[in-house]
């Protein structure tokens, strides 16, 4: 680097023409809000790549759960009837881990340090990445459902409870979405918010999704009996099919919103300590 | 004077590091500001704490009369920043990031998309408009970047290191633009590392050295600070065979032209003598005591 030599032109120190600029202007009450998930959206369409692994990867877990292992697992060939529940919420946490990335990387590339220094609500970047997530989730959800019943699962659920598996799988989506958004403020990088998604989604194996967990070794069975996923898929289980609703129910409740509590505490302190500091 | 930025005794410590060690800024409203220092003297964390992103342990800022810890949203409301990574959205094509962005300013769908195409012309990147981010070149990110913030017309403008990694073509351009949003009445503040843009475009420069400003003034009255003007003996090519500093006195000078006649290099064929106003790197290296070179990596 070298300095100039003789330079020639240098300004005028104080005030120039020209009056100064206004401010700007206030927002609509829910404009920031809307911009944002039309972002994420346009993200997720662009992203043609995750969204069809998001899809595939549940569609093949669950061709190859019924038809490999299902007869070695339950011979009487209902275990569609059993594993769908499981492949549902297996899918949904497996699509709504994409969020920690999009958050990591939002968080890398300063453009939320941007959107900080603007006169908006900033924690709206992350309400965008939530709501496109819960709307691909619950689209990948549809087709898992869809491929089910191609392949010989017979939900006994009347409308109400079909709207109670909507609501259950909503709910449970939001859960781990704001998990994972959260997950991806704590990460340094958007790699590093990939891989603790992973570990999550090892949950599902330890739970009642693919086997009942009474045929699990001892030790591990508190384990899947009390873990977050266990009620959801039993709730999801006794809606679609004819088992009993009991107090999973309320279970699987508590357990997501208790998640989305801790997830929004945890998040909204880390999005504030974490400003303007990449 | 009205003031766009008022600081004072700004203090910021990261862990063990002593980011900022009392810093004093006074930026009149309508001028163009430039924070020179090197990597690490604390100049995106100034600007991190005068655009509310980090509050300061100690001291006060306040934009053009809010504070920026008290009252951030006024603040918000009357800046914009670049900052030193292009912080642009990648997914998004470049008309797709200024029409976001100027939704998010508060334009309505049509007035940010016909804000878009104005700012896709000035930049001259029209062509690029429907293409993501992903794909533009360094000097074109940088203009979209720039671009980002020009979406409304703000009072204060912030650019940290706005040039940096910019060939020499796109630095000029980025400079034409800075001085045509000074023209418009706008306070512009940039950081920079480089003297030469320093000296071309500011109003006034600020010297950050170890988180203070160490001098604050006009390019001539820093260069004021290191004495008079510089006589310098070249030869044929061109290059620098001895340089003379004199204390701007007829009796300095003089002094310096006696001083030539003893070195032998004045004798050689073809050599030629100049006097020069001192260069910024004059000043820097008078005030700090070492060369501008960078000494610690910028810890913001």
């Amino acid at each position: 680097m070298t300095a100039s030599t003789a330079t020639a032109s240098t300004p005028a120190a104080g005030p120039r023409a020209g009056a100064a600029p206004a401010l700007r202007p206030r927002l609509g009450a829910l404009t920031a809000e809307r911009v944002f998930i039309g972002r994420s959206f346009t993200h997720s369409v662009r992203d043609v790549e995750s969204m069809l692994l998001a899809v595939m990867l549940p569609v093949m877990l669950m061709l190859m759960f019924t038809w490999i292992f299902g007869n070695a697992i339950d011979p009487s060939g209902d275990y569609v009837d059993y594993v769908v529940p499981g492949i549902i919420l297996l899918c949904a946490g497996f699509g709504s881990a994409a969020t920690a990335v999009s958050v990591a990387n939002d968080m890398a590339t300063g453009v939320i340090d941007r959107f900080r220094t603007m006169p908006i609500r900033s924690g709206a970047v992350l309400t965008g990445h939530v709501v496109a997530s819960l709307v691909r989730n619950l689209f990948a959800t549809a087709v898992v459902i869809c491929v089910g019943l191609l392949v010989g699962f017979r939900p006994s659920a009347t409308p109400l409870e079909w709207l109670g598996v909507f609501a259950v799988v909503a709910l449970y989506i939001l859960a781990i979405t704001y998990l994972f958004a959260a997950i991806g403020l704590a990460a340094k990088t958007p790699e590093a918010a990939n891989g603790y998604g992973f570990i999550l989604l090892f949950l599902p194996y330890v739970s009642s999704a693919f086997v009942p967990v009474d045929t699990m070794p001892g030790w591990l069975q508190p384990v899947a009996e009390h873990q977050p996923i266990t009620p959801v898929i039993e709730t999801i289980r006794a809606l679609l099919t004819d088992a009993p609703l009991g107090a999973e129910a309320w279970w699987a409740l508590g357990w997501c919103l208790a998640i989305i509590a801790a997830a929004a505490v945890w998040g909204a302190w880390l999005f504030r300590r974490k400003a303007g500091r990449r | 004077m009205h003031l766009a930025i008022d600081a004072r005794g700004l203090r910021k410590r990261f862990g063990p590091a002593d980011v900022l060690t009392g810093l004093d800024l006074a930026v009149p409203a309508g001028t163009i500001f430039a924070l020179l220092g090197p990597n690490g003297a604390g100049k995106t964390t100034t600007i991190n704490i005068l655009t509310t992103l980090v509050h300061p342990d100690e001291g006060t800022a306040r934009i053009a009369g809010h504070d920026v810890v008290a009252d951030p949203e006024a603040v918000k409301r009357r800046i914009s920043l670049t900052g030193q990574s292009a912080a642009v959205d990648e997914v998004l094509t470049g008309a797709e990031n200024l029409v976001m962005f100027g939704r998010l300013s508060g334009l309505s769908a049509r007035g940010a998309r016909r804000r878009a195409d104005e700012l896709l012309r000035r930049f001259e990147l029209s062509d690029a408009a429907g293409r993501r981010l992903g794909t533009y070149s360094g000097g074109m990110r940088r203009r979209l970047d720039l671009a980002l913030s020009l979406v409304v017309d703000v009072p204060v403008i912030f650019l940290d290191e706005p040039t940096t990694g910019l060939d020499t073509r796109s630095r000029q351009e980025l400079w034409r633009v800075i001085r045509s949003l000074a023209d418009g009445g706008a306070t512009v503040f940039l950081t920079t590392q480089y003297l030469e843009e320093a000296d071309l475009l500011a109003d006034r420069i600020a010297v950050l050295d170890r988180g203070r400003v160490v001098a604050e003034g006009t390019a001539d009255e820093l260069k004021a600070l290191v004495g008079g003007e510089v006589v310098e003996l070249r030869d044929a090519e061109g290059a620098l065979l001895a340089e003379l500093p004199t204390d701007g006195t007829v009796h300095g000078l003089r002094r310096a032209v006696e001083e030539l006649d003893r070195l032998a290099a004045a004798s050689v064929d073809g050599s030629a003598v100049s006097i020069r106003r001192p260069s910024l790197d004059d000043v820097f290296l008078q005030l700090t005591g070492r060369e501008h070179a960078p000494a610690l990596q910028e810890s913001r």
